[in-house]
């Protein structure tokens, strides 16, 4: 299992009664594109969110680069039972530590400049001394295209711009995984694009990425594999010109129907 | 065909006239004037006598003691506040419990009760110890009447009763940030103490801190009510003097005059502090923010 970055299996998740994710399995091989696309409710963004465990699933298991998300597998040595173990608050926090995640409503940090959100991580998280994670922080900002916005509050910038630095703000982590949940969903149509170049060059860039989205001409464009998930269950994956082009389902032809 | 059309001119409106201000206005200066003459030439209220007052050691002393009561308490209350609140919304039951307890017991009864109990602990617990429970050795001994003069009580009684209430303010602080918020610090790694202490309570404060001025301002009042345990504060004092000269009046005035000019400071000092936590949510940089602001109020981010 250690040339997939992400391996999801048999992931069910229950919110109450309702049952959102009913058994889902999906590999995201290391430094590869995978976006998933499907109506609302179905289930997408509550996928991504059990990947760095901000839902607790019911079911199944998700390995991120070969640790198992969330629990720890008792082997039944000793006076252990067998079984699953939930880690400790501190262990949970060190496999957040590499994956980095994107949402839709950006959630920068309102009471911190750009250069701040971007350095909170580094200091806060990794005890990265203020001047390297300035320099840190600069460059990425840098890479984002906003190095002359570094002293802006959230407030005073466009949400392509926020969307940016919410990205730097996650690269400083130096994750080995990205997770973006409907990134540009919450943003004006002329500054989708200014954020969609960014996770492009990040894609190029050998970035593994699982992306929520609703963007098909990026996911045709950026992603190696597109996965159409409605009901809580993948009706649809494969190439994304494939998917896209010529859809085998009914419910992808449907869906494709109404957002392209 | 294209025409250029010239220029409009920049609207310079007058304002229509508001008659009914004017009158208005006239009415209550008029009787504002009236008020401050018939309170200046009543002879009954001895201008001298407040005058001379005003700078008493004794006044001055009192003052002293509020300041230092009022400033305690809220540091005290607003330390268990922030405690409670965390405690409110942990998941542990026994801390939620805990706090349940304590702000049900403190907020369910009088100020006035808990100050003359503490005051008066020596006649239920006469001997204060710290070390094993139930009868077993004593690391620290203290006479109760050693222990708690009318200053500590009035400490005390102010500083847990005002935690009680200050926990629902910061409580209500806390739940008033997005959870976005937190979960965008939980995806980077932090721990439950970071997000509180780095995101969640900075942003918190916005919205804690205008009713906590008000509960300064209201402390620094409430403080009076320890003249019931003789605490040497500005009431107090002003109490004692009347008592001895019966210028009563005139003394309660000296007393208010005070208590208006440290509400007064209190309410300078609170629009400066939110000025300080609205960092990011008015509109301005840091840097045009320190050209701007005139006591150097620095982020420390």
């Amino acid at each position: 299992m250690t040339e997939a970055m992400v391996r999801i299996s048999q992931v069910r998740k229950s919110f109450g009664s309702h049952e959102v994710l009913r058994g889902i399995s999906l590999d995201v091989p290391e430094r590869g594109v995978v976006c998933v696309v499907g109506p609302s409710g179905s289930g997408k963004s509550t996928l991504l969110r059990c990947v760095n465990r901000l839902e607790t699933i019911t079911a199944g298991r998700i390995w991120v680069d070969g640790e198992l998300i969330g629990y720890r597998e008792l082997d039944g040595r000793g006076s252990r039972r067998r079984g699953l173990c939930l880690l400790k608050p501190a262990e949970l926090c060190k496999q957040r530590e590499s994956i980095g995640m994107v949402f839709q409503r950006f959630h920068l940090f309102p009471h911190r400049t750009a250069l701040e959100n971007v350095m909170e991580g580094p200091v806060t998280v990794q005890r990265v001394n203020r001047v390297d994670a300035e320099r840190l922080a600069r460059r990425l900002l840098d890479r984002v295209g906003l190095a002359d916005r570094a002293d802006y509050y959230p407030a005073q910038l466009s949400g392509g711009q926020q969307q940016r630095v919410a990205i730097a703000r996650s690269l400083a982590m130096s994750p080995k995984l990205m997770l973006f949940d409907e990134p540009t969903s919450a943003l004006d149509p002329e500054l989708v694009q200014e954020v969609l170049t960014v996770m492009r060059d990040l894609a190029a860039d050998g970035m593994t990425m699982m992306v929520v989205t609703h963007e098909m001409g990026f996911a045709r464009e950026v992603a190696d594999h597109l996965v159409f998930i409605d009901g809580g269950v993948i009706v649809e994956q494969g190439p994304p010109r494939e998917v896209l082009g010529n859809p085998r389902h009914e419910r992808t032809r449907a869906f494709l129907g109404q957002v392209v | 065909m294209v025409t250029k059309t010239p220029d409009a001119e920049t609207i310079r409106a007058v304002r229509p006239p508001r008659p009914g201000r004017w009158v208005a206005a006239g009415a209550a200066v008029l009787a504002l004037v009236w008020l401050a003459y018939t309170i200046i030439v009543n002879e009954n209220l001895h201008w001298d006598v407040i005058g001379g007052y005003l700078t008493d050691d004794r006044i001055l002393g009192g003052l002293w003691v509020t300041i230092q009561l009022t400033v305690l308490s809220m540091a005290i209350g607003l330390a268990l506040g922030v405690l409670t609140a965390v405690f409110q919304l942990s998941d542990s039951p026994v801390l939620r419990g805990a706090a349940a307890l304590y702000t049900w017991f403190f907020r369910g009864t009088p100020l006035l009760v808990q100050l003359i109990f503490w005051f008066n602990i020596g006649l239920v617990f006469p001997e204060i110890s710290f070390g094993i429970p139930f009868d077993g050795p004593k690391l620290i001994e203290f006479q109760a009447n050693e222990l708690i003069t009318p200053f500590t009580a009035a400490l005390l009684g102010l500083a847990i009763n005002e935690g009680a209430y200050m926990a629902e303010i910061v409580r209500a602080g806390i739940r008033a940030v997005d959870p976005g918020q937190r979960e965008a610090a939980e995806a980077l790694g932090m721990s439950h103490t970071q997000v509180l202490r780095r995101v969640v309570l900075p942003q918190a404060m916005r919205v804690i801190i205008p009713p906590t001025g008000n509960q300064f301002i209201s402390m620094l009042k409430t403080t009076s009510m320890v003249s019931v345990i003789a605490g040497a504060e500005l009431l107090t004092v002003a109490q004692r003097i009347y008592l001895e000269n019966f210028e009563v009046i005139a003394l309660l005035i000296v007393a208010s005059i005070w208590y208006l000019v440290l509400t007064t400071i209190a309410s300078v000092g609170q629009h400066f502090i939110e000025r300080r936590f609205n960092r990011g949510y008015d509109g301005l940089t840091r840097r045009v923010r320190k050209n701007l602001n005139p006591f150097g109020f620095r982020s420390t981010a």
